[in-house]
């Protein structure tokens, strides 16, 4: 049965959802503003029969994930920006065995280890890959509250379809704002799909290995690069997500993704009353980045006003996907202060207005 | 409808759980709600705040431009966020704590004396509880029963609170009512 309506922040509620998709083993290391789900987890784990172990290091952690997974597990770590850093050589080497996990980063302010205000300065090192090697990990970017819940059991799932790791992108005010949430119920384990690759003693059937270092001569991880690149190739064609509002008749398009998007929308609405109609284009997975959906809709509404919580780093996924052909403008805010939906509509006048008081034009 | 509320004071002034209060009574009324939290690293002293947005339609961000209400549980926090507040927003003061006033004419100011009250309804200790009794009555973002059940929720596992807190949260609302 789904749960009652439930109060939780952010952090506890991908905890809870994690616990419902299926997840039993759980290893952390503890850093702010991301702790509640750990801690929520230390107690939740047990009443399910899963396990929670707090590593002794971000590297620890990350590498018990890799292991839980390759015997076949559900399994998920989660930190904040410094500890993400930490564990993306696990992360490519997951990739590289292609080992499904969840990895959540509720993001904080960098570079170094910055501060515990909210931030969303990772996008390079999310989508771009934040380890060594040739390798994608798709990313989601929910916007909080509900859309952590089914963003957390889309994760699970992405990442045993695609045999990946799967990063879900959050952020410290995400992780700690409280909101009404619904679960579905708990998935049954035994109607996910037989994992045949899955390392659990070959007792009877053939033996299998998984290898993360491929020194054959004969081409071997040239091959196995080639077969990675079709499978992201897939993911491409088939994982876009983003959502779209207000874009009837809209004179400007918003682009913005996770807590920045509701506090641009917010904006937004505030701005009808102005008679100024701009559309919000949210990119839901950020890599899979959904270049098609906005191109189309930048040849409709050739102006593009993009908003980030760090100094522009999506904002050039927004220039792959637009181009020329729509006047690109962009405004950020670094880690260390959150900005109100006031601050946003400021730079939306000014970018329709053309002032260029708030906010910047983008060379092309 | 949307309020936005914010909370602030000193750490250990119990300024996020009134803000935990609302937040759950407005979920028990249906409304759908965020509650935003920010403090220090520490549990005791440094400041506290939280922005309580309430609203009967889907909202977008728990960040708020300028609260409806400011709740200032002392003088920093009023002195911080007076200047935020709306035009024709109300500012609850801790009359007990701080004899300071806004400069601002534009906006409802309504002293609560949270440690004389509190202390006839049974604890002074409930000042929070008398405060956030105040400003639900006052603003009529919750009803006593509705208030009640938001407290119960939010100190959910602590029921031997219950008593006193009710006693607390319904001396507040009689002094929204009167003035006394």
């Amino acid at each position: 049965m789904p749960s009652e309506k439930m109060l939780m922040n952010g952090s506890q509620t991908v905890g809870e959802a994690a616990v419902r998709a299926g997840c039993r083993y759980y290893f952390g290391y503890p850093i702010t503003p991301q702790n509640e789900l750990p801690e929520y987890l230390s107690a939740r784990m047990p009443e399910v029969g899963g396990t929670f172990i707090q590593g002794e290091s971000e590297v620890a952690s990350i590498n018990m994930v890799l292991g839980a997974s390759v015997a076949g597990a559900r399994t998920m770590t989660s930190s904040s920006s410094p500890g993400i850093s930490l564990k993306q050589e696990g992360i490519s080497y997951m990739a590289g065995m292609e080992l499904p996990a969840v990895i959540v980063n509720m993001m904080r302010g960098g570079p170094g280890l910055g501060n515990i205000a909210p931030s969303a300065a990772d996008y390079f090192q999310a989508t771009r890959g934040g380890a060594h090697g040739d390798y994608r990990t798709p990313v989601l970017a929910p916007a909080g509250g509900q859309e952590l819940v089914d963003l957390t059991f889309e994760a699970f799932d992405l990442a045993d379809k695609y045999r990946n790791p799967v990063m879900l992108l959050g952020d410290g005010l995400m992780g700690q704002v409280m909101e009404p949430v619904v679960f579905p119920d708990f998935i049954d384990l035994k109607d996910l799909p037989e994992k045949d690759w899955a390392l659990r003693g070959c007792k009877g059937r053939e033996a299998r290995a998984i290898f993360s270092m491929i020194l054959g001569q004969q081409g071997e991880l040239y091959r196995h690069n080639l077969d990675l690149q079709k499978k992201y190739d897939r993911i491409t064609a088939e994982e876009q997500r983003w959502e779209t509002k207000y874009a009837e008749d809209a004179e400007l398009i918003v682009v913005a993704y996770g807590t920045a998007a509701r506090i641009a929308e917010s904006a937004i609405e505030d701005l009808k009353a102005e008679g100024i109609n701009a559309g919000l284009f949210r990119p839901i997975s950020l890599w899979p980045f959904p270049l098609p959906a906005l191109r189309e809709l930048s040849k409709e509404i050739p102006k593009v006003a993009v908003f980030e919580l760090c100094l522009g780093q999506m904002v050039e996924d927004v220039i792959l996907s637009v181009g020329e052909r729509a006047e690109i403008y962009f405004h950020g805010v670094p880690g260390g202060l959150i900005p109100t939906p006031a601050e946003v509509a400021e730079f939306l006048r000014s970018t329709v207005k053309g002032d260029g008081k708030v906010g910047r034009r983008m060379e092309v | 409808m949307i309020t936005r509320t914010i909370f602030a004071g000193f750490g250990g002034q119990g300024v996020l759980l009134m803000g935990y209060v609302l937040t759950h009574g407005a979920m028990h009324k249906g409304l759908d709600v965020t509650y935003f939290p920010s403090y220090g690293a520490e549990m005791r002293g440094g400041t506290a705040n939280c922005t309580v947005t309430v609203s009967d339609k889907k909202i977008a961000s728990p960040v708020a431009s300028n609260p409806d209400i400011l709740v200032a549980m002392n003088y920093p926090s009023l002195e911080k966020f007076e200047s935020t507040v709306v035009e024709g927003g109300t500012v609850f003061l801790n009359s007990s704590l701080f004899e300071e006033r806004p400069s601002r004419d534009n906006i409802d100011v309504v002293p609560v004396p949270i440690i004389d009250l509190a202390r006839e309804a049974g604890s002074e200790r409930g000042g929070n509880m008398v405060m956030i009794g105040t400003v639900c009555a006052k603003a009529g973002l919750l009803s006593l029963e509705e208030t009640i059940k938001g407290m119960e929720a939010a100190l959910k596992g602590k029921e031997k609170f219950f008593k006193a807190n009710q006693k607390a949260i319904e001396r507040g609302f009689a002094f929204a009512a009167d003035g006394k």
